[in-house]
């Protein structure tokens, strides 16, 4: 059964999401909150989700803010998700536009990271491959970057997507869970940055990843974001979203022909056939 | 001793449907974990076998090769890395795709598993999901 809260309650938290996270508040979702709001009822030592919400409408203060987006946000990743992007990124996109970088050295930006597999799995893509990657893996959620971080993953974690021989290589085995080794770790730069915020100090990236994440936003929210990536993503740079996404909201990316969830910033730029 | 998927004798179409299925042995000597991934590998239309050691494995080898091997390690008769170790010396011992499913996690374990033979490797506990990640590494899926 689902919890019922005030209507302005719920009404209140889906305003207060839109603006902190861009994330849309609708109807099939409300069952996230009672879950989701639980813990940080909890950590705030609070009785119930009912008295979160309350809070948040009446006395609000940033930490609980934060707090209350930060577990209202879908974080569910894999490493290699999908899959068929990184090969892409291997086989196409990263060799065609490392040879027009001096150095063949790529910018490459992980926007909303959550936990930091997708980042991780282009690092070790690009060792395996002898790219020179620069990988910059932000979020808006404090929580996962540390996680990102720290490199840190459960057994279930390690076992989705992550081919065993990248593991043994890779990672450590430190009691139960398994951690990025240093090497893997330093490949990788983390920052926390929030998409409905300020992008000033990022890029040029040559290759942006944002995946799985706009589906949760509005359609001008979407637009917004997609143009602000446009503007730090090189003239011949590509944008990776999630295969079931789209770039419509926005003329500022036009889709790579025959390559699902690839799409141009230069709608002249062809890849090999 | 090693049995086929049960049930009575199949008709001609359901006979040549099945030969266009992939098959894939488990190699386990607990019931309960054959079970479970025999529900798995069903629902990703795969044909199953069963056998509840390395020695049984190898004896169904023989009369057949399967795709993909499902492999347990610590098992009574002949353990998981010695069956794959001799069936990599067997006519046609190269082709089939195991995948050990252990309960070993160590990393030194592991790498002596794929220095055996296995193309992919599965720690216990697993779900459907990581089962079908494994087969997909492997090109099964």
């Amino acid at each position: 059964m689902t919890a019922t809260f005030a209507t302005a309650h719920v009404e209140h938290l889906a305003a207060v999401l839109k603006a902190v996270s861009g994330f849309v508040l609708t109807p099939d979702k409300h069952y996230l909150i009672e879950p989701r709001l639980a813990p940080v009822a909890r950590r705030y030592g609070m009785a119930s989700v009912e008295q979160v919400l309350g809070k948040l409408r009446t006395q609000p203060d940033e930490e609980l803010i934060w707090s209350v987006a930060e577990a209202m946000s879908v974080n569910e990743t894999t490493f290699f998700r999908d899959k068929a992007p990184f090969d892409l990124l291997r086989d196409e996109v990263a060799p065609a536009l490392a040879g027009r970088r001096a150095g063949g050295r790529l910018k490459v930006w992980c926007a909303g990271v959550s936990t930091g597999q997708e980042a991780y799995s282009i690092a070790m893509l690009g060792a395996a491959a002898g790219l020179d990657l620069e990988i910059l893996g932000t979020d808006f959620s404090q929580r996962c970057l540390e996680k990102a971080v720290a490199g840190v993953y459960t057994q279930f974690e390690v076992q989705r997507g992550l081919p065993i021989r990248q593991l043994v290589e890779h990672f450590d085995k430190q009691d139960e869970m398994w951690r990025a080794n240093a090497r893997l770790r330093q490949s990788v730069h983390w920052r926390k940055q929030n998409l409905m915020g300020d992008f000033r100090g990022l890029g040029p990236f040559d290759i942006v990843f944002c995946r799985n994440v706009l589906p949760y936003f509005d359609a001008d929210t979407r637009r917004t974001v997609l143009e602000k990536i446009a503007a730090v993503t090189a003239p011949d740079g590509f944008l990776f979203l999630g295969v079931t996404e789209t770039a419509m909201d926005s003329d500022a990316f036009r889709p790579a022909p025959g390559r699902r969830g690839l799409y141009a910033r230069d709608p002249e730029f062809r890849l090999a056939a | 001793m090693a049995e086929r998927a049960g049930g009575p004798r199949p008709s001609p179409l359901v006979w040549s449907l099945r030969l266009s299925m992939k098959t894939c042995l488990i190699v386990d000597d607990s019931r309960i974990i054959r079970k479970v991934a025999r529900r798995i590998l069903e629902e990703l239309d795969f044909e199953v076998a069963e056998a509840a050691d390395g020695s049984e494995a190898l004896t169904y080898c023989r009369s057949e090769m399967p795709d993909a091997i499902l492999l347990d390690w610590v098992m009574p008769v002949m353990d998981g890395v010695t069956f794959l170790r001799q069936l990599r010396g067997e006519t046609g011992g190269r082709s089939p795709k195991v995948i050990f499913c252990t309960a070993e996690t160590e990393p030194r374990r592991i790498r002596e598993a794929l220095a055996a033979g296995a193309d992919e490797y599965m720690m216990k506990p697993f779900d459907g999901d990581i089962l079908e990640s494994k087969l997909a590494e492997t090109g099964l899926v």
